[in-house]
């Protein structure tokens, strides 16, 4: 039974080796793998399995990196090209809420009682625009804290941080800290993808690479930003791919500790430019799940991301070491873009339900992972 | 636990008692595990099949209006229809162009159409297309009979000698009459719907046998209704499969009217359960299929691993589950992709479950 010995250790709380990881994703004992997993997530997080009320914002696909395997960005001047204004941000903001309450002008009050009937969280992501410079996102920054003074603001993937830096001539660490100024509490893991050199320049050659997206990652949890971390999986790499990227995230997460949740993400094929790509399997998509809590054991959070991986697989998750579905995530765009598999949205009562049909206890969080009560 | 042990031989039948207490009680995994056990048992050579055919509703028009059914009109709607035969024909010689080996054919209980319109179309099809017929539920076939003034029997060996090789499950709904006096009280009741089968059977024919569940229901009436089943393929032998598949509420009236109480659709881990239950508690009926129609497929994947083994149908065209807003559409290479992207030999088959193609 190759899994025994991985069995032996994850029972002792011992840590995997990269050739466990490895000796996982090769077998197809997908019981077993779950089964331990589970096991893990019940160690760090009990019973619960989290979710927040959060709303997405991608103010620009308009982008200079234009990768491959990205069905959202555009260049300028092209069809379907879009930038929102500042002005346009805070409407949306303001006109979700509006609409969630049933009332056009819910506004801004509701918005301050988290946990009860408001977003709580705003993620930010979206291209890499030609022109803005980091004065504008600072200043989208103050304006949603100005309108929303109490909404969470989580924003920028490392590759857009990197480039505020590029074209505002700043370091990092000062990039990062004008941003966290002006309101920036918290980032996403996105732009990650796959850290392999040799597989990253064949489907985002554009992209900052592997050290660098670190770099800014550990830059940003220095100056006291917590952040997520993100695989894209499913498209050219190969499994031991995949456990050299989950090896690089645990190193750097063993010296800064920043890193709140780890969210593998299932490829999405549709109207992207690699060859042959395909969906991947729900097997996959479970293994992968089980696999990173087994591995990332100084990660607190795994994250089944069901805007990519569809309500019923990431509801599977749950019982194979995941422990939160992300949000409400009103109005995405760019797993739509590529043929995602799942709705745009979802409301706090469908959440709930997946989460107690999985045989979990949901919990209501912030973007801190702390219960938010009523 | 003492059910499991039991279990890890595949030899000991579950009682209802432990079906039930499995249902109700067993870890996800640990259930898949026995289901997937089962299923490598029953299928050793890694192999999963489907059926290239189309699903042709001949008629939207039905008597019954069940209440968790959004495809029935009422005779005089003005998007009632009865497929014409030109119509039903370019359909069959489509499915053929296709790879198709087999037409499910099924339809409401249309107050106007007797045994002849059966026998005709059936003697129509079958002379100019070399393609297997599977069609007519139970409710179907009852109503037939009823109309006709023949025997259930009677009625089958008609149609059989028409040329209908073999009869599709559905109708089962949930095999409890508790069940059925609230979703569909116009419907034949259990125990008809058993007979026609046990008739059909009896005559040469096979079936498959369907659960729709997610309703209503509760924990006993799946067990009820799995154990209906195993009763009868004990004594007849007659099933080829079984299809468990969830309620689709969309447009329905068990949906929208709250007096059913049904706030959600069953989830995917609820599905899988009952999944992996009826692999283990159907010990006797060989194999089990995944409905990607109602799952995705990447649900359908995950199923192969929690006690199917067949992707069961292509379908070509599906207007049912569709007109309840699910449309998961898939060609058929999206079907053989998916088989092997879930570690499986995908292999086509016809009705019997003789394999028909290997090389896809």
């Amino acid at each position: 039974m190759p899994l025994k010995k991985i069995e032996k250790k994850i029972l002792s709380g011992k840590r995997l080796t990269s050739e466990d990881a490895l000796a996982c994703f090769e077998s197809s004992d997908i019981f077993t793998l779950g089964r331990l997993a589970n096991h893990v997530a019940q160690k760090l997080n009990g019973n619960n399995a989290y979710f927040v009320q959060n709303h997405h914002i991608n103010p620009t696909n308009i982008c200079v990196n234009r990768c491959k395997f990205c069905a959202f960005s555009k260049s300028r001047g092209d069809k379907g090209a879009y930038e929102m204004s500042i002005k346009d941000i805070v409407k949306k903001l303001k006109g979700q809420v509006g609409q969630r309450k049933g009332t056009k002008t819910a506004g801004t009050a509701k918005l301050r009682h988290k946990g009860t009937e408001g977003f709580s969280e705003v993620h930010i992501v979206g291209g890499l625009h030609p022109d803005w410079g980091l004065d504008h996102y600072v200043e989208i920054l103050q304006k949603i804290k100005e309108h929303f003074p109490s909404l969470h603001i989580k924003a920028f993937t490392a590759v857009e941080i990197d480039y505020f830096a590029k074209i505002s001539g700043l370091s990092l660490k000062n990039t990062l800290t004008a941003l966290k100024n002006a309101g920036l509490e918290s980032m996403p893991g996105g732009g990650a993808e796959i850290f392999n050199a040799r597989v990253r320049n064949k489907i985002c050659p554009e992209k900052i690479n592997a050290g660098k997206w670190l770099k800014v990652m550990e830059t940003a949890h220095s100056v006291g930003i917590k952040t997520n971390a993100t695989m894209l999986y499913g498209h050219l790499e190969k499994y031991k791919h995949r456990v050299e990227h989950m090896l690089k995230l645990r190193n750097l997460q063993d010296k800064t500790g920043g890193f709140q949740a780890f969210i593998p993400l299932a490829f999405h094929p549709k109207n992207t430019n690699i060859d042959n790509a395909q969906y991947t399997s729900g097997i996959d998509d479970l293994k992968t799940i089980a696999i990173s809590r087994l591995f990332l054991d100084n990660f607190p959070h795994i994250k089944a991301y069901w805007i990519m991986l569809g309500a019923k697989i990431a509801q599977l998750a749950l019982c194979f070491g995941a422990d939160d579905l992300d949000g409400t995530i009103v109005e995405e765009k760019i797993t739509k873009s590529a043929g995602a598999l799942s709705g745009s949205a979802m409301t706090k009562s469908e959440l709930i339900n997946l989460i107690e049909k999985a045989g979990k206890v949901p919990v209501e969080r912030d973007s801190f992972y702390q219960a938010l009560t009523k | 636990m003492t059910t499991q042990k039991k279990k890890k031989s595949y030899s000991a039948r579950i009682t209802k008692k432990e079906g039930l207490d499995l249902l109700k009680n067993a870890d996800l995994l640990g259930l898949g595990s026995m289901a997937d056990g089962m299923r490598k048992a029953l299928h050793p050579h890694n192999k999963v099949s489907f059926i290239i055919d189309r699903n042709i509703n001949y008629t939207n028009v039905c008597i019954n209006k069940c209440k968790f059914c959004a495809f029935y009109r009422n005779a005089d709607a003005s998007d009632a229809y009865v497929l014409s035969k030109r119509k039903l024909f370019n359909k069959i010689r489509e499915t053929i162009k296709h790879g198709g080996t087999q037409i499910l054919m099924q339809g409401g209980l249309h107050p106007d159409l007797g045994l002849d319109y059966y026998v005709d179309l059936l003697k129509s099809i079958k002379a100019k297309f070399p393609i297997h017929v599977h069609g007519f539920s139970p409710p179907e076939i009852t109503y037939i009979s009823k109309t006709s003034g023949l025997s259930i029997s009677d009625t089958l060996l008609t149609l059989q000698e028409a040329g209908l090789n073999s009869i599709p499950g559905g109708g089962a709904e949930i095999l409890s009459d508790r069940v059925r006096k609230k979703v569909s009280p116009k419907k034949i009741m259990s125990k008809q719907w058993l007979k026609v089968m046990e008739e059909a059977h009896k005559i040469g024919m096979k079936t498959t046998a369907t659960m729709m569940f997610g309703s209503v229901e509760g924990p006993e009436d799946i067990i009820e209704h799995l154990d209906a089943i195993r009763r009868l393929q004990d004594k007849t032998e007659g099933f080829t499969a079984f299809i468990p598949w969830s309620f689709q509420p969309g447009n329905t009236e068990l949906f929208q009217n709250s007096k059913f109480k049904i706030q959600t659709p069953a989830t995917g881990v609820e599905y899988l359960r009952v999944l992996a239950l009826s692999r283990v508690y159907l010990d006797n009926i060989p194999n089990v299929q995944a409905s990607w129609v109602t799952q995705g497929l990447k649900m359908a994947q995950v199923a192969l691993r929690f006690g199917a083994n067949d992707f069961g149908s292509t379908m070509l065209e599906e207007n049912v589950v569709a007109a309840a807003g699910v449309k998961y559409i898939a060609a058929v290479n999206d079907i053989i992709q998916a088989v092997r992207g879930g570690g499986f030999q995908p292999v086509q088959r016809d009705m019997y479950y003789n394999i028909i193609s290997e090389n896809l």
